[in-house]
């Protein structure tokens, strides 16, 4: 088992998350998130002078799936999220050791 | 003429209460955007509360209101309020009340319809072209439709009745949004079909009370004077709202299975919108069935809105174009000189059809008037300036970009 936590630009969701369910990736966890890449934030100029944003708004995606579905799921966020421009954010793919259901203690595999 | 405490007293109390609808502007518009624009929309309201009055008191007034029989606009002749002062100005602007009461009371209509386009155009244009863009629509829009119909213009010679503003202020204001975001192009945040959720009900409803006590001024103090007709005015104003708001509840639930308190606070505004230019002459029934068309309307107008596209992100036009339209149109079929001799009867209370055509011509006039003017302007400033933010400075919000705080640490 899998966690991919997904980072993304904020507008992009609606479309992951249809793009997930549509290779029938349903359960996620998401969260309203400030960070920052290779570059820093943003700076903008203005005639006075520049000032820099360092941490911008995104949006953070976490899903657990079976192993054989990692890379679906890679891909299917990449195609889903992505502009091209800088900024269309990371993904990161962690082992998880187990997941058990509250409702029932069962554990799952 | 001679000044009337009573009256003067109540047109203080209105001037103010419509004051208060423009910060209340910015609270129930603002809740309904993402919290990266909530302090945007509010110093927008600040901004045209600053801009406005200087445009007003220096020509603005003089311009709309100026008496020299011209059809089109004004004159100059009360340029910085020349010869507005403290004594009636006419007949016409309140002979019971100072005349510079009058040029605020006015003024703050100027304001209020200014501030209304912002919704329309939230979270993507630029400040420094919005304010441009908001300075030069006052002059050429707001004035000169102020002139035709209350300055004593062409629509006011063709026998159009507007009590408080359904064509002055709201259909310019929901017209012009229309044709504004046409140029102006979608949010990156509607852009992808993305869900348009409101950042904070709480204020969107704050809001709405506050413009709902405001529209008490705005619809009572238009009868210029402490008498029965102010309070005709203000009791329409409560039937219509409050329809309104609950045929919205009713639509909604039986649409989407519940009622929303977003829905019924924006069907409260829609029934104050309609009800608007009908309120001096109409009297209880006409006033329900104003208000049931404009929850009716309104409702539909978002639907139609949501289903062409088009990216005006508070409904502006369909709440102010289409409940000013349904309320102009409204006045043709329920104005009774029963209610208000100086006004008409309509086509239901026996005065043929004389009024209903006059309203009809006043709403095309505005509608193609408003809309082709609009676009001219925002077209050109386009060619010359930069108008929308960048992507990226939508994305982080008008807040930290044009303002350089954040509604919330």
């Amino acid at each position: 088992m899998m966690k991919v936590e997904a980072i993304i630009r904020s507008e992009k969701l609606g479309a992951v998350k249809s793009a997930l369910e549509a290779i029938k990736v349903h359960g996620m966890t998401v969260f309203e998130v400030k960070g920052r890449g290779e570059q820093k934030g943003l700076e903008f100029t203005h005639r006075a002078g520049k000032f820099r944003i360092d941490m911008l708004p995104k949006t953070k995606i976490e899903v657990v799936v079976k192993d054989s579905m990692v890379n679906s799921v890679i891909d299917t966020i990449c195609n889903s999220a992505r502009t091209g421009e800088v900024g269309d954010g990371k993904i990161f793919v962690l082992p998880v050791l187990k997941s058990i259901r509250v409702r029932t203690g069962e554990e799952e595999k | 003429m001679a000044i009337d405490s009573g009256d003067t007293a109540w047109m203080l109390i209105s001037t103010a209460l419509v004051f208060l609808m423009i910060p209340a502007v910015g609270f129930f518009y603002g809740g309904m955007l993402r919290k990266q624009n909530m302090l945007s929309i509010l110093g927008q309201t600040i901004i045209i509360l600053g801009m406005v009055t200087l445009i007003w008191v220096i020509a603005g007034f003089s311009l709309a209101f100026g008496s020299n029989g011209s059809p089109f606009i004004g004159n100059l002749d009360w340029l910085m309020l020349k010869g507005v002062g403290q004594d009636p100005l006419s007949a016409a602007y309140g002979p019971s009340i100072p005349g510079i009461l009058y040029m605020m009371f006015q003024g703050m209509f100027a304001i209020i319809t200014a501030a209304l386009i912002i919704g329309g155009i939230a979270e993507r244009m630029r400040l420094k072209a919005l304010v441009i863009f908001l300075g030069i629509w006052t002059v050429l829009v707001y004035i000169p439709v102020a002139h035709w119909v209350w300055g004593g213009g062409f629509l006011a010679q063709l026998g159009t009745l507007d009590f408080a503003g359904g064509t002055v202020v709201h259909i310019t204001a929901g017209i012009s949004v229309l044709s504004a975001v046409l140029i102006l192009g979608k949010r990156v945040s509607a852009s992808n079909g993305g869900p348009e959720t409101p950042h904070n009900i709480p204020f969107v409803v704050l809001g709405g009370a506050l413009l709902w006590v405001g529209w008490f001024g705005f619809n009572g103090g238009s009868a210029i004077g402490s008498n029965g007709l102010a309070a005709q005015a203000f009791v329409t104003t409560q039937i219509a709202a409050a329809t309104a708001a609950v045929v919205w509840g009713l639509i909604n639930w039986l649409h989407v299975g519940r009622p929303g308190v977003l829905g019924m606070i924006s069907g409260a505004v829609a029934g104050l919108v309609a009800i608007t230019p009908a309120s001096g002459f109409v009297d209880a029934s006409g006033a329900i069935v104003i208000g049931i068309g404009a929850g009716g309307f309104c409702y539909g107008g978002i639907i139609l809105r949501r289903r062409y596209g088009f990216d005006d992100a508070l409904d502006v036009w369909g709440v102010h174009g289409i409940g000013g339209t349904w309320g102009a149109i409204a006045t043709g079929f329920f104005a009774t000189t029963a209610v208000n001799a100086a006004g008409k009867d309509g086509l239901f209370y026996g005065g043929g059809a004389n009024l209903l055509i006059a309203q009809l011509a006043a709403v095309a006039v505005v509608w193609v008037f408003a809309f082709s003017i609009t676009a001219f302007v925002m077209w050109t400033l386009s060619k010359v300036m930069r108008i929308r933010m960048t992507k990226e400075e939508e994305r982080i919000g008008a807040d930290m970009i044009q303002h350089g705080e954040s509604a919330y640490n």
